[in-house]
């Protein structure tokens, strides 16, 4: 942990990684998009309660340093496949939220013209393949984008972000195995937030940890704490280096906990009020990394505030852009089952 | 300029239709269990790795699931894959990727993207492989919007018609009768495409309509020229695609003879000639029958490994005469 004061030591030693690495503007931005998605979960949440959201959402606040610290190191042209849990990773890919919005609203405006929702939020303009309604569906997908890259010759890296529920699903298995017999471009990012649905890991898993699954497919496994961002950022960074070297596969296991329910109909019967608040006084990933910030001079408490401001008139905005837009036409409900042929 | 025409085996045809992908079209290749060196359990890719390496004709684990969905992220990032199932029974073990994903994909991403994926299934009865081993289930993919299902009869549509899969943008589904495999026809040499969507009348008649599917349009061929000695004049309808099905074709059909049986390898309940009747019983050929339709479909059971048992369990020419000979003289 960042115990060093900046000030006092040569420029970079002993400093976390991404202290290392990435300009004080690009951390600050870093920042921005971490507010950006919880604020957003909650924009979502709210306009749910309000009704103007309809069917269910997966929320991810809590695992915001995992979604960011995974795409730091990642391009525009970098491609990701994601989870029912998917908004944050959306985002921290690129998407904009007005968008995203639009898209929960069932509008024609948002990412996926209304027709995928939440749970099939996409943007494939920033390289985000979309978020999955099946556990698991998204790996062996990523294997199939990351088979193109090295087919292709290009420079390109896949991550394929799962949960702790999906690494005992068969296709996590299969998926892993082909991708490291063929050595292919592609991260495999469990974010285990410790339970899927209501199964804890101990319940469900016969390995004390995902990343020990790695062993079997012979990659390298990697544990981080999800909600450091300089820890989740450092794996994938050392990850994309391995992919893009060609060198083959990596599964990083970011260790996280989600604050809200599974879905909006969870109950939480299956965890203490207790656990969810030691994650949320004591891990909170935003918090953690505005202190970091802070105690590295990178940022004050002024400019945290006007961060905070700046994002939530980008949400506000967004929620307005989702209202004014056009519904789809039900004339049009059979556009996209396939390609239309001009 | 006339293309020279040969004889060639289902299995060659298919074969030389995936070569010429391969060759002209550096996007396209091929995944599946045992298709490298093995030449594929019914030897359709034959040397194909020879020629164009193992990195195009790539052998893939025993790993159904996991093999689709690659080839499906594939597609959709941008190559043509074409995926063979050692049998179509293992459609089962990727059913996820193939129902939720590849059929999917494009809708749900509101058009953002295509998933041009080609999967090819060895399918049917008749090699005395038993239950896991013999099935017909285009019915099962041919009730998912987002899929093309076609079920080629001859060596010359299965070439057209596989090339004419790997130049469509979204996910197509070939059912390939492994009785067809060895049975031999006219197929031009080069490049040309048969189209996904259309029927083919194989012969013209006036007295009864049947539409078959696959290997079932041979039996029903060979029916129909026992029938015309007997004075009954069949007009035979290749149905060659399940999804899109070409309505047109088969509604004018039974315009023309009033009289319709629909004979498909598929188990009979809820099957394609299901689907057959209930179309034509909605449509403005209803008007025109002269007789309740008949189907002719797989029996309610699993595929049995006894031989004569297995016959059975699938219509058979006799089976053809007796319900046409029947329904020509019927009447409601």
């Amino acid at each position: 942990m960042a115990q060093a004061k900046t000030k006092d030591l040569p420029a970079g030693a002993n400093l976390p990684f991404i202290y290392r690495e990435y300009s004080a503007e690009r951390l600050k931005q870093a920042l921005h998009k971490m507010y950006l998605i919880r604020q957003f979960e909650e924009g979502a949440e709210e306009s749910y309660m309000r009704g103007l959201i309809h069917g269910t959402m997966h929320l991810s606040i809590g695992q915001e340093a995992s979604a960011m610290g995974i795409c730091m190191p990642l391009t525009n042209d970098d491609q990701i496949t994601s989870t029912h849990r998917g908004h944050g990773h959306c985002i921290a890919k690129g998407a904009e939220v007005s968008k995203m919005f639009a898209e929960f609203f069932g509008k024609t405006t948002g990412y996926c013209r209304g027709r995928g929702g939440s749970m099939h939020i996409a943007d494939v303009s920033t390289g985000n393949l979309g978020a999955n309604g099946i556990v698991g569906g998204g790996i062996p997908i990523a294997v199939g984008a990351a088979l193109t890259a090295k087919r292709l010759k290009s420079d390109r890296v896949v991550i394929s972000f799962f949960g702790d529920g999906a690494n005992n699903e068969g296709a996590f298995h299969e998926a892993l195995n082909m991708a490291s017999l063929w050595k292919l471009p592609v991260i495999f990012v469990c974010e285990n937030n410790g339970y899927g649905m209501s199964t804890s890991m101990a319940r469900s898993t016969a390995v004390p940890n995902v990343a020990d699954r790695a062993a079997a497919y012979a990659m390298p496994g990697v544990i981080v704490d999800g909600n450091v961002l300089s820890e989740v950022a450092e794996a994938s960074h050392e990850a994309v280096r391995r992919a893009r070297a060609g060198e083959g596969p990596t599964l990083i296991e970011s260790k996280t906990y989600r604050y809200r329910g599974h879905s909006k109909s969870d109950r939480n019967r299956y965890r203490t009020k207790e656990e969810i608040d030691d994650w949320m006084t004591n891990r909170d990933p935003i918090v953690r990394y505005e202190n970091e910030l802070m105690e590295f001079g990178i940022i004050d408490q002024a400019g945290i505030e006007a961060i905070r401001e700046a994002v939530a008139k980008e949400i506000a905005d967004g929620i307005e852009f989702a209202k004014a837009s056009p519904s789809p036409e039900i004339r049009n409900l059979e556009r996209y089952v396939y390609t239309e042929t001009v | 300029m006339d293309q020279a025409v040969r004889e060639l085996s289902y299995a060659q045809a298919i074969q030389e239709a995936m070569a010429i992908a391969l060759e002209t079209d550096e996007r396209v290749f091929l995944m599946g269990e045992d298709i490298g060196v093995y030449g594929g359990a019914f030897q359709v890719t034959g040397d194909l790795v020879e020629r164009f390496g193992a990195d195009r004709v790539i052998d893939t684990p025993i790993s159904e699931l996991g093999g689709a969905g690659v080839a499906v992220g594939a597609a959709v990032t941008g190559l043509r894959p074409i995926f063979e199932f050692q049998f179509s029974d293992f459609a089962t073990l990727a059913m996820e990727q193939i129902v939720n994903q590849a059929a999917k994909m494009r809708y749900m991403l509101g058009g953002a993207v295509s998933v041009p994926v080609v999967m090819r299934f060895p399918a049917g009865s008749g090699t005395g492989a038993a239950a896991q081993h013999s099935q017909s289930l285009e019915a099962w993919l041919g009730h998912v919007p987002g899929l093309k299902v076609i079920q080629p009869a001859t060596p010359h549509d299965v070439k057209g018609m596989l090339l004419a899969a790997v130049a469509d943008p979204d996910p197509v589904m070939i059912f390939e009768h492994k009785l067809l495999y060895k049975t031999k026809g006219p197929v031009p040499e080069g490049y040309y495409t048969v189209p996904i969507g259309k029927a083919e009348i194989r012969r013209e008649g006036r007295d009864l309509t049947i539409v078959a599917t696959s290997i079932m349009v041979h039996k029903a061929l060979e029916a129909a020229k026992t029938l015309e000695a007997e004075g009954i004049d069949v007009e035979v309808v290749d149905l060659r695609t399940v999804r899109p099905m070409d309505k047109e074709t088969v509604i004018e059909s039974v315009k023309k003879t009033s009289r319709l049986l629909c004979v498909y390898e598929g188990v009979k309940t809820l099957g394609v000639g299901a689907e057959v009747s209930a179309m034509i019983a909605e449509s403005e050929a209803f008007d025109f029958l002269d007789a309740p339709i008949v189907r002719l479909g797989g029996a309610e059971t699993p595929i049995p490994y006894n031989p004569e048992l297995e016959k059975a369990t699938v219509p058979q020419v006799p089976d053809i005469l007796a319900a046409a000979r029947s329904l020509a003289t019927g009447s409601r």
